[in-house]
């Protein structure tokens, strides 16, 4: 009898099973109550109590604050428009064409990423502001050109890599019979290569318009008197601690997300099976009127980047900017008012800190959905559940996280203030780009390796560390990377979870340039530069020795 | 009592269904494949015989314990993929002692000793420290092979061990697979869509199709006496006669042919003719208007000058006619 219940439970993978929910368990704690703290306070009143809609229709009501709707979507439409124009032409320089020194263009594309969003406006400023070296054009930064141009930086680098990705690999036979069949330049591009990218077209303006519709970086620098959603969240919640009103705004900035995700279901899958095995590679041919006018955009782009660390770097380097460029090192002396040092390597930790749980937990919970059979109910729920974080800006996180772990009743209310929340929400914030890269890269790996592991004998956590983690080692290193470079760059949902006690670097550039020490914010922001720049090259030599080792393996000896 | 006894597994996969209720029977040291069409639910079959998958109902008895509820690590089997599933990342010989180390109360040289001694048996030994992607497609499923027989398996199961290699090669290893499971012993069910690899390899052959098992019997019973119409018209190639709701059924092969009427019972026109090296098929018209097969030599073919709209003689002797019960 006895050992009859203990067949069952071992039939029932009882170990796997317990994995899986405390893994779904800790997301429903971090993900699902904090967002329903959220929307129960956009429907109560300020005693508390249920309040209907009456929230959203004093919002609405009041035009000081419904203004910001408006300009929220006209900065983040038109700043998509260019950056899904400009991301495409890039994109398209740099696949389809025969322009010179491709690998330096693709690389200063992704400057943008290794900073926090307010760095671009910091940038900007020393560029166009009131004393930049370009404010003799008279252009007025502040408002909304200036969030436009920062929205465009922001969204710039997303927009290029989507269309890399798409235009990267392209099947040369149908370009090949368009020539057989003597078929022009222009209709060759609008009958074959815009439809192999109309798909990617539509997620990257969704995803681009999000970012620009979340983000808090730029408007805080340089939204003068022009408001939008994610300065007034903060206002109202930093400033007037109208917690009702500030999570009436929150739900708003889910919208084009949401909105996304619903045309996402209905784009995806669509997208694929334009690449076949049989494809052939597609040579480029010679045209040097392209490849003029190619190479001066993307020259044009890389030299806008290149100026605006350059800007940067004079910023913190020289004595008083404009008025005095001797060289000096003192910026890098750090108030302490505003963070000092301590800030920075308070980021540093953080960053590893989501970085490390952040990849075990994304590995493994995507390990759990995808190399177990059986709990189908649970991993139903669990594939729900790691959907949902793409639609989350980072604003609605810190949010939702203050509601829910700030309320004194919740026995988590220990982390409050404290790393632990930070790193926690970085990694719900961050979930859904390394969720996609370790499920792809588990589904490249043969089904039939747990089979065999499980006929021999060798338990799940084995075959686990030494089959599924070595095979999957790249994809690893890179959602540790991409976690880490996040969580160094990351304002929006910090900016409602830091404490006086750990405040990070983001945010201290953040309170430099309040205070106007905006020579150290550049100091600052180079830091961040720097050790994002030296995480990615650690990455980028881990990725090709490990490919080395492989082509070890390959080579024949015998 | 047999060494391996499935019955009435029945499994649904959604409204599919994949196995409806069945049962077979296995002895000890046989090698007995699983043969049938692509779907017919023969890998989901073998995949429940190693309790990588559940059944909905049914019952697997290994050598007298009922093993339905055991997982696939206590039922004792080594399995061998079309995909081979050798883990990239170690070394032929690492592959091998991958799950030899998990053998309890031996010592690491009574296990190298072992790992060795399979590699040998597959011809692989100077292989050894070299990485899967390094060896031949042939030489990968040996490694395969002695991954699965290295534990010393109660059973070897192999599903579609041969489909992913060129046609020389797996003609090799059928007969190298066979003979390391004669001198083994070890009992081996083989899952084939292949039905000459299933002719020259198996014991006992069972055809499976549309989730139920057609028939069970030697690779001699199911070609010359196949039960069912499925069962004839998928392995070989059959003419088929009906008759007052009854279905008669011949080999190409097993056609006399005359170029004169005499004892022959039958005169056929020839449509067509197709050289297929050391025979030759003929596609027939008989005077109902029924198409008809026969492979004859190809010598005799030339031999009777046969071409086009030539008539020929056929014999359909009594011994080679096949009573087929159903209709299809």
């Amino acid at each position: 009898m006895l050992n009859k219940i203990r067949r069952r439970l071992q039939n029932l993978r009882l170990a796997q099973a317990i994995i899986l929910v405390c893994i779904l368990a800790v997301f429903t704690i971090v993900l699902v109550l904090p967002m329903f703290a959220l929307f129960s306070k956009a429907f109560l009143n300020k005693a508390g109590e249920f309040d209907g809609l009456s929230n959203y229709l004093t919002y609405f009501r009041t035009p000081s604050l419904s203004v910001s709707v408006w300009n929220t979507i006209d900065v983040s439409l038109v700043s998509t428009v260019v950056s899904v124009i400009l991301g495409f032409l890039y994109a398209y320089a740099l696949t389809r064409t025969r322009i010179p020194l491709k690998p330096v263009f693709k690389y200063t594309a992704l400057i943008p990423i290794f900073m926090p969003t307010i760095v671009h406006a910091i940038g900007l400023v020393y560029i166009f502001g009131r004393q930049g070296v370009l404010s003799g054009l008279g252009l007025e930064l502040y408002g909304r050109f200036g969030i436009i141009l920062s929205e465009v930086i922001f969204t710039f680098p997303q927009a290029f890599l989507m269309f890399y990705v798409a235009l990267e690999f392209a099947d040369g036979r149908l370009y090949e019979a368009a020539d057989s069949m003597g078929i022009s330049a222009i209709r060759k591009f609008m009958r074959v290569t815009v439809p192999e990218v109309r798909y990617t077209v539509v997620n990257v303006f969704f995803v681009c318009f999000t970012l620009a519709f979340t983000d808090f970086g730029a408007p805080k620098v340089l939204g003068g008197s022009y408001n939008v959603l994610a300065t007034d969240i903060y206002k109202q919640v930093a400033g007037q601690f109208n917690m009702n009103m500030g999570a009436v705004v929150g739900t708003l900035l889910l919208i084009p997300a949401v909105l996304s995700f619903i045309v996402g279901r209905f784009v995806s899958g669509k997208n694929s099976g334009t690449i076949s095995a049989k494809s052939t590679n597609l040579s480029v041919k010679k045209s040097r009127k392209r490849d003029v006018l190619f190479f001066a955009l993307c020259a044009f782009v890389t030299l806008s980047f290149l100026a605006l660390i350059a800007a940067l770097f004079m910023g913190a380097l020289t004595t008083y900017y404009p008025y005095d460029l001797t060289f000096t090192l003192k910026h890098f002396a750090f108030n302490k008012s505003t963070g000092g040092i301590t800030s920075y390597f308070n980021s540093l930790t953080m960053s590893l800190l989501t970085a490390v749980f952040g990849t075990v937990f994304v590995f493994v919970f995507a390990y759990m959905m995808e190399k177990t059979n059986s709990f189908g109910l649970l991993k139903k729920f669990g594939g729900m559940l790691s959907a949902l974080p793409i639609a989350l800006p980072g604003m609605v996180i810190g949010l939702s996280f203050i509601f829910f772990f700030n309320s004194k009743s919740n026995p988590l209310h220990f982390i409050y203030g404290t790393v632990a929340i930070l790193v926690v929400s970085n990694i719900i914030h961050y979930f859904s780009v390394p969720h996609i890269t370790a499920t792809g890269a588990l589904k490249k790996l043969d089904k039939e390796y747990e089979s065999v592991a499980e006929s021999m004998n060798v338990p799940r956590w084995k075959t686990f560390l030494r089959v599924s983690v070595p095979l999957s080692l790249p994809a690893i290193l890179e959602i540790f990377m991409y976690l880490f470079v996040n969580s160094m760059v990351t304002v929006s949902a910090a900016v409602f979870l830091y404490s006086a006690h750990f405040k990070i670097a983001s945010i201290a550039i953040s309170h430099m340039e309040e205070a106007g020490d905006i020579a150290q914010a550049a100091a600052m922001s180079l830091l961040i530069l720097l050790v994002n720049v030296l995480m990615r090259l650690l990455y980028e030599t881990a990725v090709k020795l490990i490919k080395k080792k492989a082509e070890m393996k390959e080579k024949n000896y015998g | 009592m047999s060494f391996l006894e499935v019955k009435n597994i029945t499994k649904q996969f959604g409204r599919q269904t994949a196995l409806g209720d069945v049962s077979l029977n296995i002895e000890r040291g046989e090698l007995v494949c699983i043969l049938g069409p692509s779907g017919c639910g023969k890998t989901t079959l073998l995949r429940i015989i190693a309790g990588l998958e559940t059944s909905d109902s049914g019952r697997v008895v290994m050598n007298g314990i009922d093993c339905t509820d055991f997982p696939a690590s206590k039922r004792n089997f080594g399995i061998v993929f079309q995909s081979y599933a050798l883990f990239p990342n170690m070394t032929i010989l690492g592959n091998v002692l991958f799950g030899l180390y998990q053998k309890k109360g031996v010592t690491k040289d009574e296990v190298r000793i072992k790992a060795i001694e399979v590699l040998r048996m597959v011809d692989l030994l100077e292989h050894k420290d070299k990485y899967p992607r390094q060896l031949s497609g042939g030489q990968q499923q040996r490694t395969a092979l002695a991954r699965a027989i290295a534990l010393s398996p109660d059973y070897l199961l192999l599903d579609e061990p041969l489909s992913a290699l060129d046609a020389k090669v797996r003609v090799k290893l059928r007969g190298e697979i066979r003979k390391i499971q004669r001198t083994l012993g070890v009992t081996t069910i083989m899952v084939t869509h292949d039905q000459e690899e299933a002719l020259t390899m198996a014991d006992r052959i069972v055809v499976m199709n549309n989730a139920t098992v057609e028939q069970i019997g030697t690779p001699r019973e199911i070609y010359n006496r196949p039960a069912t119409p499925f069962v004839a018209d998928f392995i070989g190639t059959m003419n088929f006669y009906r008759k007052d709701g009854k279905t008669d059924a011949i080999r190409p092969e097993n056609i006399k042919l005359a170029d004169r009427s005499g004892v022959y019972d039958v005169t056929a026109r020839v449509k067509n003719l197709e050289f297929k090296g050391a025979s030759t098929r003929i596609y027939g018209v008989l005077p109902d208007l029924d198409d008809i097969l026969i492979d004859v030599p190809s010598e005799t073919a030339d031999e009777m000058r046969l071409c086009e709209d030539s008539t020929m003689f056929l014999r359909l002797s009594a011994e080679h006619l096949v009573h087929i019960p159903a209709v299809i």
